[in-house]
């Protein structure tokens, strides 16, 4: 029977989201297919882990070793590289995540298994196996059909899908297995985890924010919407340009590089909508996008949206609210 | 040091409308504006820096038509002291597998001590050129990389985690790293600089040049082949509020009010 692997993604002692996200995914495509689902679960006492997969695929393959405990992709490499030849899965899903970026090319090419990386979609069309990603930071979709093979290996962009418990646990088999590590890797070497460093202004518990992206052009103009932020009782935060540009500091940056927030009220100004910052912010329970371009992806996250200038926007908004508080006043 | 930096010409398309083209493959690009892919801006001012504190030399290196020039001249002028343009009309259609490969093809045959590249390219975003690399030719890398401290034989390098999170790696060198945004401030090329580059020879290889055949590049070298491009389906109905600003100012305030806001 043919098999689909999922590599489960964990860190620090917890089992990541896209872990969960890929399962759900993963059954959808065994059920159609009639394959094995089974997760790939590597590291070092997760024991535990594998019980939690146990209830989302048919089986579990746990690799335990002290090797395996901070992730190093040469050593994930060194692994799965042979696993898979040994059991030749049609399918390799992997997270499109900091981990699954460093492993998956390398490990592909390899193998010489045809990859497509970054996916929000994928499936067998009979014969052919097709992928859909975005390209063109979010404005274009592409469907793209793999060179064919006996082995696929896809990354799945993170929050493509929503993870879902099968109906009944799948009390998948726990198989534990040898690491297949013989000589010790020494290329590349995990040091430690740096934190980031404490902040002065915690996005993630303001109610209100105001979102801002490359659209604000220049630092100067930074001023006037901090005043809007201001006056609408909320903090700036950014897209990740902002921070890179030094405009504002890190701890003000949405998205999976950054913070996530779930305002009472996100206002975009002047960002595109790249998934990177959607993920960040789509959860906001009200989202007012201000972008000067009609197609821009950030349209299909928010609630409202203003095809204009934020520089026309911006000031009218505050004369707006300032005679709101003008009328309160008197 | 000898540094190669593997860069992209791509057009700018966050603020442009897209097209599709007539094959349903591809988008218009007349009317684009192209320049150095925003990552690859980033690995070529980090390997310039490299340079100006250890030594060497750095070699932009691109794949792609001949307007690539144009980004190669940036390199140039930004402190670059070589370029090379491989170019040939059998190359199109080469995902980035296939130009993982040609760039393999020409850089196996150089020295160095370090490759950058950018995480990604801001077209395609496929985060696979640089990791691919590394293994035809044999080398450590990493990714996502924020950080270089060079030290002797290795390299000690943070990588970019979710959650603002980083890790420290020590690499063996030689080795490839691939560039994340905002690990340094590009400088800005003077005038000058420019003009100086445009005397700049930029070397030009061919498919017959570089060893390979014409199966290993294109569609036939590639893993991925585009079947369709098409617009995304919209995830959410926006409201798209409409007037002038103030009255679109008047809308949103009463939508806030409405919800309590303000
Ligand atoms: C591994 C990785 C992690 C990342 N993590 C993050 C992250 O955590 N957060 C993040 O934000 N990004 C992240 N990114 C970057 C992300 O891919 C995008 O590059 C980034 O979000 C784009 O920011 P932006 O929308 O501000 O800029 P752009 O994409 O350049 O968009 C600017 C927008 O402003 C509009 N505009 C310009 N002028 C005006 C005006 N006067 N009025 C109105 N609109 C205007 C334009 O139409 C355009 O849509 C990450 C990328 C990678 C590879």
């Amino acid at each position: 029977m043919a098999e689909i692997f999922v590599l489960a993604e964990h860190r620090q002692g917890a089992l990541r989201d896209i872990t969960f996200e890929m399962l759900t995914k993963a059954r959808e495509i065994a059920e159609k297919t009639n394959a094995n689902l089974t997760a790939v679960l590597l590291g070092k006492n997760v024991k535990e882990h594998a019980k939690t997969l146990a209830e989302y695929a048919k089986n579990v393959l746990l690799i335990e070793d002290s090797r395996l405990e901070n992730f190093n992709s040469d050593v994930y490499h060194k692994v799965l590289s042979h696993l898979i030849r040994q059991r030749k899965p049609v399918l390799t899903i992997i997270g499109h995540t900091s981990y699954g970026v460093e492993l998956a090319p390398r490990l592909a090419a390899a193998l010489n298994i045809p990859l497509a990386t970054d996916c929000i979609d994928f499936d067998f069309e009979g014969e052919r196996f097709t992928v859909t990603r975005q390209i063109y930071g979010g404005k274009v979709n592409a469907k793209v059909v793999l060179r064919k093979s006996e082995s696929y290996m896809v990354t799945l962009r993170q929050a493509a899908f929503q993870a879902k418990k099968p109906p009944m646990p799948l009390n998948g088999q726990i198989e534990e297995i040898q690491p297949p590590l013989i000589e010790e890797v020494t290329a590349k070497r995990f040091l430690e985890y740096v934190p980031p460093p404490p902040g002065g202004v915690d996005i993630t518990a303001a109610s209100v924010l105001v979102g801002i992206g490359r659209g604000v052009k220049d630092q100067s103009n930074i001023p006037i919407v901090e005043e809007l932020a201001k006056s609408l009782g909320g903090v700036l935060a950014c897209s990740r340009p902002v921070v890179d540009k030094g405009w504002l500091p890190n701890d003000r940056q949405v998205g999976t590089s950054g913070k996530i927030v779930k305002p009472k009220l996100y206002i975009a100004l002047g960002i595109s909508g790249a998934f990177q910052h959607v993920l960040g912010m789509k959860n906001s329970d009200l989202i007012i996008a201000v972008n000067k371009d009609p197609k821009a992806p950030i349209f299909s996250f928010s609630d409202y949206g203003i095809v204009e200038d934020l520089f026309k926007i911006v000031p009218a908004l505050k004369n707006k609210i300032n005679e709101l508080k003008a009328q309160k006043v008197t | 040091m000898d540094i190669i930096v593997c860069v992209k010409h791509v057009p700018e398309t966050a603020e442009a409308e897209l097209k599709i083209d007539a094959t349903g493959k591809g988008i218009e690009k007349t009317g684009l504006v192209f320049d150095i892919n925003e990552w690859d801006d980033y690995a070529l001012e980090e390997a310039v820096r490299i340079k100006e504190k250890f030594g060497g030399t750095v070699t932009a290196i691109t794949v792609g038509p001949e307007d690539s020039d144009n980004t190669l001249r940036k390199c140039l002028a930004r402190g670059a002291d070589k370029a090379i343009r491989v170019t040939d009309s059998k190359f199109a259609g080469s995902d980035a597998y296939a130009t993982a490969k040609i760039l393999y093809s020409v850089i196996r045959n150089m020295h160095f001590d370090l490759i950058l590249t950018g995480a990604q390219a801001g077209d395609d975003g496929s985060a696979v050129v640089g990791p691919v690399l590394a293994e035809f030719l044999g080398v450590p890398h990493a990714t996502m990389v924020k950080k270089i401290v060079l030290d002797g034989d290795k390299a000690i390098v943070n990588r970019e985690l979710e959650g603002g999170f980083e890790e420290r790696l020590e690499v063996k060198l030689p080795a490839l790293f691939t560039v994340q945004t905002g690990i340094n401030e590009p400088r800005y090329v003077s005038i000058m600089g420019i003009r100086k580059a445009m005397q700049k020879e930029i070397k030009v290889m061919r498919l017959a040049d570089i060893g390979l055949s014409e199966n290993d590049v294109g569609e036939t070298g590639s893993w991925l082949v585009i079947e369709k491009l098409y617009l995304p389906p919209v995830e959410k109905q926006t409201e798209f509020l409409k007037g002038s600003p103030d009255e679109i100012a008047a809308k949103v305030i009463e939508i806030l009010k409405s919800r309590g806001l303000i």
